[in-house]
């Protein structure tokens, strides 16, 4: 196919060809952008929890009048749970990953030292490695005799007599190689206060934090056995098989209540809610996108195929003379689909470079990488199949002219 | 003319209808979709205390230790027990009020009820008369009632028609972490929108449904909800974090004129040298006061993919509107014989100019409603969406007159170009080609 008798054409109806080059240089722009924003959401959404997920239920309660005992009253609360059957474990949290309400603390590797290393998620609970099924790479769980009441180490930490420390801790591995790269971190001590000390003795693979919004620090977590009572900013969690979790919340909702009804049920939920709800902005914006790219490439392929109906009828004479001096209707349709190739291609560069554009005044005001150059391809591509396919219809029309148009006068 | 031209108008966009509709549909699609974004985002960036929200002023102080202090930075965003007292007590300001948030055990003594928790404020008595908020029974405490630590409550209207079915309540009682507490007054409907006051109970929060005085709740310690921020070595005490170095209340001061604001902010200096003095406060004073505009722009209450989706749906209105000259400019070039017709027989360029834009006015007049029902069912699908603004998005009569103002602007910016081309064309040339 001769490419130059289409330029010539083309040349004749600049400002058109101008207007179509830039719609699809914008379009263009918007996909790259688009596409490169959903997957980067998508891959936000993905991030690991390192928990059983499907087989937890979560249950928070708070006192309606003031407790007296709230440890004796958490024991009673697990002891009641852990007699539902079907039910794997029983544990008590602070916070879970993903959670949103979350507890932080600065860890220092040294008492001494003027600023803090890095700011990690503070698990404060009881028995939180079977329930939350978490893997541990290296060291052990804590014993039983690892535990103490919070009420125990505010008082030492008040008095500053260091009375309990050092205590043991499990964090995670994310964790554990950005404090001690390539070392065994089993045995090693980290200070959240001057006379706050803990040991290191078990890793596990991986725990996220509860407000996990930057990737590089989501999984700087570390457990500590506490005693924390029955309070509302704790929850029961309790571990079951995905199709038990219906039944075994109704009857743990029943058992907390029948062994205290004073008190009130805040959360009752699958953990599976939790990390929906989390990332429902990320799901919204990602269905946002969709749409828009989905838009954008439709008007594009209408504007097209109405320019393109547009040309086919103005040119229905030139078309007949072509026939009638021997081109086939193959030939026609060619021409069609060589011109809007043209065209498409020409926008697609432009439309690169705004991509590119677009994604730098991205980067300026969202904490975005950079737009990789994989994603420019995919905006072309797409672009160059819904132009064939807006074109196809118009040229097949054109194809259509029969070459006794061109004897007759209009 | 006039009445011509849109006769005209209106036969050459029957003639060709399948085009019209593509015009037409795509200046729906693109005002459709930015409306909806614009509306979004003029809901969120609105002002949540109109009228007041200029003299409405966020002190912050630094009281921290020097633990990763850096000169200049950003002194926390609330204040400790000490300080917010101190701050109060001065009175420096026209009024001020210390503030915190939390939920309490409610105890209903309707028997069909069971105990719930209901979103809580604990506050000094200015705080109703500074954030101008309306009664519909009753009235606020005053400070009389905050020195004595008077067991009383106001309540929202919510609750009111949850526990008293609607009906004057004051001077009952409500029974709240086991103690009673004597309702004063009925808050009548008042939404702040972003919930300013405390950006901790979720930006777009809905309001608290009890008011107790701050220092009641302390007494009868009702449990805190909201960031609490620590530093140094002594955790929390007997009595809660009054003494504590946590800072994790809010304290609000109204400020008639600039002149008093500059007073004030000089008042805020001169506190933290006196402290530091004193030997409370180890770092250099590092005080903030910005009114609540400054403090909702500060804290970037807006969310980012707001933002962006406003961007996203103007980016695709461009596309619209650049599909649409196209699709006109063909429209009218093609129309070049009737058009040289009409010059020829004396119309001036500028009444076939006025002739075409009339043509994509038109146009533009039914995108615009087509954008308008799109906006509709974009916000109806807005607010089906689970953010906690969601509920808000509604289109008001503002936007409703910025999406006819845009779809037309819009259209006829987009006429003018294919207008323009079309009038120049020659009238001979159109002629001897036919």
């Amino acid at each position: 196919m001769d490419i130059l008798p289409i330029l010539a054409t083309l040349r004749r109806h600049k400002m058109i060809i101008w207007l179509l080059m830039l719609e699809i240089a914008l379009s263009c722009a918007i996909v790259c952008n688009g596409v490169f924003l959903i997957v980067q959401r998508m891959q936000h959404m993905e991030m690991p929890s390192g928990i059983a997920e499907h087989e937890l239920v979560q249950i928070q309660q708070a006192p309606i009048a003031p407790s007296t005992d709230r440890y004796a009253r958490a024991q009673e609360d697990m002891a009641a749970l852990r007699q539902i059957p079907g039910v794997q474990a029983v544990g008590m949290t602070n916070q879970l990953p993903f959670s949103g309400y979350s507890s932080n603390g600065g860890v220092m590797l040294s008492p001494t030292q003027p600023h803090r290393t890095l700011n990690a998620a503070t698990y404060f609970g009881e028995n939180l490695l079977p329930t939350l099924g978490l893997h541990l790479v290296s060291g052990r769980d804590f014993a039983s005799d690892d535990y103490v009441n919070a009420d125990a180490i505010l008082k030492s930490l008040a008095d500053g007599s260091g009375k309990g420390f050092p205590m043991p801790t499990i964090i995670s591995s994310t964790l554990a190689e950005r404090l001690w790269p390539q070392q065994n971190p089993l045995g090693k001590l980290i200070w959240l206060a001057p006379k706050a000390s803990f040991r290191v003795v078990g890793v596990v693979a991986t725990l996220a934090r509860a407000n996990a919004y930057d990737t590089a620090t989501a999984q700087y977590s570390m457990i500590f056995p506490l005693h924390m009572g029955a309070g509302k900013d704790q929850s029961y969690l309790i571990r079951t098989r995905p199709q038990d979790r219906q039944r075994v919340l109704t009857a743990a909702i029943a058992a907390l209540e029948q062994a205290d009804p004073a008190r009130v049920i805040t959360h009752a939920r699958r953990y599976d809610e939790i990390r929906s709800d989390y990332f429902k902005d990320d799901h919204a914006m990602a269905g946002m996108l969709v749409s828009v790219i989905v838009a954008v490439l439709l008007v594009t392929g209408l504007g097209i195929v109405g320019l393109a109906s547009f040309w086919v009828a103005q040119r229905r004479k030139q078309i007949g003379i072509r026939r009638a001096l021997g081109a086939t209707r193959a030939d026609i349709l060619r021409y069609f689909q060589t011109e809007n190739f043209l065209i498409v291609t020409f926008g697609i560069v432009v439309g690169m470079a705004m991509a590119y554009g677009i994604s730098l005044l991205l980067m300026m005001h969202y904490e975005l990488p950079h737009l990789p150059w994989l994603y420019l391809p995919i905006g072309a591509i797409a672009l160059w199949l819904i132009g064939q396919l807006a074109v196809l219809g118009p040229a097949l029309r054109a194809a259509a002219v029969p070459p006794v148009v061109a004897t007759r006068s209009v | 003319m006039f009445g011509y031209y849109l006769d005209l108008a209106l036969r050459s966009l029957k003639r060709n209808k399948v085009l019209t509709a593509l015009m037409v549909v795509a200046v729906a699609l693109g005002i459709g979709a930015s409306m909806t974004a614009l509306t979004v985002l003029h809901v969120l960036s609105g002002d949540p205390v109109p009228g007041r929200s200029g003299h409405l002023y966020y002190p912050q102080i630094d009281p921290r230790d020097m633990d990763g202090y850096q000169p200049g930075g950003e002194p926390p965003d609330q204040v400790s027990w000490i300080d917010g007292m101190n701050l109060l007590n001065a009175h420096r300001a026209d009024q001020q009020a210390l503030m915190t948030g939390g939920a309490v055990p409610i105890q209903p003594t309707r028997a069909n009820l069971d105990p719930f928790f209901a979103q809580a404020r604990y506050t000094t008595a200015d705080f109703f008369p500074m954030f101008g908020v309306p009664f519909e029974y009753g009235s606020a405490w005053n400070a009389d009632a905050d020195e004595r630590h008077a067991h009383i409550a106001v309540i929202s209207r919510t609750l009111n028609d949850k526990l008293f079915g609607g009906r004057d309540s004051v001077g009952q009682t409500i029974r709240a972490n086991d103690a009673d507490l004597r309702i004063v007054g009925v808050v009548d409907d008042w939404r702040p929108d972003p919930h300013f006051y405390d950006l901790y109970q979720g930006t777009y929060a809905e309001n608290e449904d009890v008011f107790v005085p701050l220092s009641t709740s302390t007494d009868l310690k009702l449990p805190h909800i909201g960031s609490t921020d620590c530093w140094g070595q002594t955790p929390p005490g007997s009595d809660g974090l009054k003494q504590a170095p946590c800072t994790w209340l809010q304290f609000w001061v109204e400020l008639d004129s600039p002149a008093k604001a500059a007073a004030y902010k000089t008042f805020l200096t001169h506190y933290s040298q006196e402290q530091k003095t004193l030997g409370r406060f180890l770092r250099p004073p590092g005080v903030r006061l910005r009114n609540v505009m400054q403090w909702l722009d500060f804290n970037k209450v807006v969310p980012g993919d707001v933002r962006l989706q406003t961007w996203l749906a103007f980016g695709f209105l461009l596309v619209c509107l650049v599909n649409t000259v196209g699709l006109m400019l063909a429209k009218f070039l093609r129309r070049g014989g009737e058009i040289g017709v009409r010059r020829a027989l004396g119309a001036s360029r500028r009444a076939v100019f006025e002739q075409l834009l009339i043509e994509a006015g038109m146009v533009g007049l039914a995108g615009g409603i087509g954008g308008l029902l799109l906006a509709l069912l974009g916000l109806w699908l807005v607010r089906r969406q689970p953010a906690d603004y969601a509920k808000l998005a509604h289109l008001d009569p503002v936007m409703l007159l910025v999406t006819f103002a845009l779809a037309i602007g819009a259209t006829l910016l987009a006429g003018l170009l294919p207008a323009w081309r079309a009038c120049r064309i020659a009238p001979a040339l159109q002629l001897k080609g036919n």
